[in-house]
């Protein structure tokens, strides 16, 4: 499964501004960050990661976070170019960052572009003011359309984020929030169904229900293929299930996760696959912020820890994360299982020795799964 | 050896809270049976379960040695009795084994359901009976009404009742004093062969099989050879112990002592609680009347809820069996649920007692399957069927008729509830027998279909009368009705465990109930579930599950894998708790949930 479905690297940064009241990413707000430790403790690990990986042809480079655009935009050239280096970089190589849509964010995109990012995904969340207020953002709707437009003429390639299925949202609110959303768009969108995390602001407060007007099981599900069916209208199909693009316009890295391609994985918190001598291993660094960078610094490693995962369990991660596309997963992944009825009740389909889930099977992905790999 | 004179043999009779259990302790705590230091509350409850629920389910016994005014020692050998109704025939058998009784009533309530059914007991055993009114430190104490209560309800002179707290002690001295002196010496003849009653029994891990005795003539010692009248088996005594609770040998017992012997028996099952002990060479020209063997009166399937279990729940069942000849079972099979055991017990309580301690003794999750009385099934051929289980209910068609056992249930209750209990045992079949008024408190008595009862009756009656209301209940007998055998469907598919027999006239409504519940107990699918309750072939009632729409992680990207796919295999875990039917999963607490009923 690795090595046609390529080679990432993914490096997190894990501070933000502000910790918004939904997110359980490992993100951190501190007063102050010193950018020259943090960059060699980067530079460090991608030695680290290279001997660990051994020469391979780098599909990508990924900026995650926390707020990756809080980086100083000299850390983000010297990794890539760090990068670029040690293994091989291929002809269409993709680096992108993730960006928060504020004026001083938007004000570094020169900068990125000039250090070698050509993808920009920008966090916008929602194109209505009170909604972004609720969210907890510290943008604006002017903001994020003004950060949208430097970057769209900043890079080649532009995505931004949407969290739909919010307090109080409408079936209708979010169809015209879409539209809008679809005619800003250049090749790639993501759609988010809001996800109330345990242990986040709102998980609390929905605990205690306090999070009123979430949308019913119905109107989420209504939702959910509105989405489909406008985005699919509109020429940006979805590719995953909250991923959609004009053909070709995929995230080349993110499709390396669902397709089990392999990942080195830097920074607090990252997780990252390896395929070496046959087997699958799973790395884990250490989370907290500090304690990654300590580590790295005393011991020349940020991993906490590095395991090979079983095959059964590599098997399922496969084809957990492969139908989520809509391309699906070769039909041989699922010999075995109890793929039969799943067919006959329409939820999933062969297709060219494919299995994807169906219109029907696909906000069921999750159920789908427990039939399947429980 | 005591001289007869100097024994007083007494149990205490009271309805459940009035104070057994806090009497008994003071009792023994007074007289110095144990020292202060070694005293915890409800001593003489010793399971975890009797602990907990504050109930006493096993008979027990205590020797208590009393210093009386008149200068004299006394031995007072107490029986204490399980109160509940399920236990109500081992009290009856324990009761012959003394000549009175404390009839204890919480002068802050009064007479209840349990105080009537314990006492008329205590009377058919021709106990001599002193009432005693605890709780008079509680402002809401009425000495007076109690006693009046007791002498207009009961029919026996309260006038010398006595007046105690068991909480703070007063009164405990009056009642020693009115122990021995008002309630009979036993009789018997030393010099007569031995003539011992087999009081209780019960499996003790070091010491095996302990067997409670009375001896009524002659006497007893450590390395006699004795004799079991009815099952004729014979044994050597190996130790011969009064209870003090704890155990003290003794060298011998003789007429109207009570105490303990062990003598290499194998099983609890091998000993008949009522039997007579002899010398097997010296035996008592008359053997005592015996007693008959509890039977087991409501039957349910126990399946581990994880299959590999099987074998582990065949070894608890069979360790709880050898020390409770009540509980009987036998293996059943399920097309749902697999292999397990079909289970009779008393009643309830029993039920619940047992499976309480197979999962918490023994470490295996159960499904318990819906509670069935014992139907006796007229074949049209001229045959008859004990029905255990609905699950073998034979074809209708072969069927001529059915009868139920019924119960006489007494029930007291508040006036101001009294609408809502008749309401009650009318929806469950019940025909009134009786209503008489006793203060301001109505006792109510009905003849119920035991099958009505056994399905949450007393949690309904608890509920309606804001648990003010107390009821106990004793079998009549059979009668015929028209009983049918109701099936649950699952997305078509018959759900044996979920099988019952029920009246027709209350047929629709227990279905439409049932399916209403299965509705909210069973998780969504990716399909839409019927779920119908069915008489033979007829539907009479159907509910639909509708299918689950949307369940999919929004983002899911590197980082998430390791701990989605461990989530799946937690899923994996969780799923052995699940039962397939056809297609559905169905969730072990629905088949215990589905059964209670809100109505
Ligand atoms: N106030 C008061 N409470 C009592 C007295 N005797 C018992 N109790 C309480 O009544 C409750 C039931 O007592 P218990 O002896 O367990 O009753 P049993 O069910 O008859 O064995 C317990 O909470 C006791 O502490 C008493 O004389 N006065
Ligand atoms: C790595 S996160 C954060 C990127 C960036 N820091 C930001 O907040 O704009 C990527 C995206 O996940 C989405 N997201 C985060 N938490 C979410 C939640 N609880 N429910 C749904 N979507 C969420 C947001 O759209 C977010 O832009
Ligand atoms: S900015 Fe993004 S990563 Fe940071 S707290 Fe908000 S959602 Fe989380
Ligand atoms: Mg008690």
């Amino acid at each position: 499964m690795a090595d046609n479905a390529g080679f990432g690297l993914y490096v997190h940064w894990p501070f933000c501004q502000a910790k918004c009241p939904y997110c359980d990413f490992n993100s951190h707000v501190v007063s102050s960050i010193d950018q020259t430790r943090w960059k060699s403790a980067y530079l460090t690990e991608l030695a680290r990661v290279r001997d660990e990986s051994g020469s391979r042809v780098l599909n990508s480079i990924f900026f995650g976070g926390g707020t990756p655009s809080l980086m100083s935009a000299d850390t983000v050239a010297d990794i890539i170019s760090t990068a670029r280096g040690l293994w091989t970089p291929a002809n269409d190589m993709e680096i992108t960052l993730e960006a928060n849509p504020t004026s001083v964010e938007a004000g570094r995109f020169r900068a990125y572009s000039e250090g070698g990012v050509n993808r920009v995904s920008i966090g916008i969340q929602s194109l209505r003011e009170a909604d972004l207020k609720a969210l907890g953002r510290l943008h604006t709707v002017k903001e994020a359309r003004d950060a949208f437009e430097i970057a769209r003429n900043t890079f080649p390639r532009v995505s931004f984020d949407l969290i739909y299925a919010r307090q109080n949202q409408t079936l209708d609110d979010w169809k015209a929030e879409l539209s809008e959303a679809l005619n800003m768009a250049v090749d790639h969108l993501s759609l988010y169904q809001l996800t109330v995390e345990p242990g986040t602001a709102f998980g609390d407060r929905h605990a205690v229900n306090r999070l009123p007007g979430l949308p019913t099981d119905d109107l989420s599900a209504d939702m959910f293929s509105l989405t489909h069916d406008i985005t699919e209208d509109f020429g940006l199909p979805a590719y995953e299930i909250s991923n959609h693009a004009k053909p070709g316009a995929a995230s080349i890295h993110n499709l390396i996760y669902w397709r089990s391609g392999d990942w080195v994985s830097i920074g607090p918190g990252a997780h990252g696959r390896l395929t070496l001598d046959g087997k699958r291993i799973e790395t884990t660094c250490f989370s907290a912020p500090g304690q990654w960078l300590s580590s790295v610094e005393k011991t020349a490693s940020g991993y906490e820890d590095r395991q090979t995962i079983s095959p059964e369990g590599a098997r399922t991660e496969a084809i957990m994360m492969g139908l989520r596309l809509t391309e699906g997963v070769p039909a041989e992944m699922l010999t075995g299982t109890r793929v039969e009825h799943l067919i006959n009740d329409n939820l999933l389909e062969i297709r060219s020795e494919r299995i994807r889930t169906t219109p029907k099977g696909r906000p069921l992905l999750n159920a789908i799964l427990r039939e399947l790999l429980a | 050896m005591t001289d007869l004179t100097h024994i007083r043999n007494f149990s205490i009779v009271a309805h459940i809270d009035h104070g057994k259990s806090t009497l008994a302790d003071r009792l023994i705590q007074s007289t110095g049976t144990v020292k202060d230091r070694d005293m915890q509350a409800q001593l003489l409850d010793s399971m975890d379960i009797e602990r907990e629920r504050g109930i006493t389910i096993k008979a027990n016994t205590v020797r208590i040695e009393y210093p009386a005014k008149d200068g004299e020692t006394y031995i007072l050998n107490l029986i204490d009795t399980p109160g509940h109704v399920d236990f109500a025939y081992e009290v009856s058998r324990s009761m012959q084994a003394v000549e009175g009784s404390l009839l204890v009533v919480d002068a802050s309530q009064g007479v209840e359901a349990q105080t009537l059914a314990n006492v008329y007991q205590a009377i058919d055993a021709d106990h001599e009976i002193v009432p005693v009114l605890n709780k008079i430190d509680l402002p809401a104490a009425d000495v007076d009404r109690v006693a009046e209560q007791i002498e207009d309800v009961i029919g026996i002179d309260a006038t010398d009742a006595v007046q105690i707290s068991a909480k703070t002690g007063i009164g405990i001295p009056d009642v020693l004093e009115a122990i021995v002196t008002r309630l009979p010496s036993p009789k018997g003849d030393i010099t007569a062969p031995l003539k011992a009653m087999l009081v209780d029994s019960w499996y003790d891990a070091y010491l095996g099989v302990v067997v409670m005795i009375r001896v009524i003539d002659g006497t007893i010692k450590k390395g006699d050879q004795i004799l079991m009248m009815q099952t004729n088996a014979k044994y050597k005594i190996d130790k011969l112990a009064v209870l003090k609770p704890q155990m003290v040998d003794i060298p011998e017992l003789g007429p109207g002592e009570i105490g303990i012997l062990t003598a290499s028996i194998k099983q609890v099952r091998d000993t008949r609680v009522g039997d007579t002990i002899t010398h097997e060479r010296k035996q008592t020209a008359q053997a005592l009347p015996g007693f008959k063997p509890a039977q087991p009166v409501v039957f349910c399937g126990l399946f581990p809820v994880d299959n590999a279990q099987f074998e582990d729940l065949r070894e608890a069942i069979d360790k709880l069996a050898l020390n409770d000849a009540s509980f009987s079972f036998e293996m059943e099979t399920s097309a749902a649920l697999g292999f397990g055991f079909r289970c009779g017990f008393l009643g309830l309580l029993h039920l619940e007692v047992i499976r309480d301690r197979i999962e918490r003794e023994y470490d295996i999750d159960l499904i318990t399957t819906a509670p069935s009385v014992i139907y006796n099934v007229y074949m049209r051929d001229g045959s008859t069927l004990e029905l255990h289980n609905p699950a073998d209910m034979p074809d209708m068609t072969h069927v001529d008729h059915i009868e139920e056992p019924r119960i006489k249930a007494t029930i007291l209750v508040p006036d101001e509830y009294l609408g809502d209990v008749l309401k009650l045992c009318q929806d469950r079949r019940g025909i009134q027998v009786d209503l008489t008024y006793a203060g301001s408190r109505a006792m109510a008595v009905y003849d119920l279909p035991l099958n009505e009862v056994v399905f949450d009756f007393y949690d309904r009656l608890k509920s309606v009368t804001k648990g003010y209301a107390s009821f106990d209940y004793q079998m009549t007998g059979y009668r015929e009705d028209f009983l049918v055998k109701m099936q649950i469907l699952v997305n078509d598919e018959p759900v044996d465990a979920l099988s019952m027999m029920v009246h027709r006239d209350r047929a629709d409504m227990r279905g439409r109930a049932m399916c209403e519940k299965l509705k909210d107990l069973i998780p969504r699918h990716m399909f839409k579930i019927p779920i119908q309750a069915a008489i033979g072939g007829r539907v009479i009632a159907r509910e639909t599950l509708s299918a689950l729409r949307k369940d999919v992680t929004a983002k899911c990207y590197g980082g998430d894998a390791s701990r989605k796919r461990k989530l799946l295999d937690k899923q994996k875990a969780g799923k052995k708790k699940m039962r397939q039917f056809g297609k559905v999963e169905i969730p072990q607490e629905a088949f215990i949930n589905a059964l209670k009923m809100d109505g």
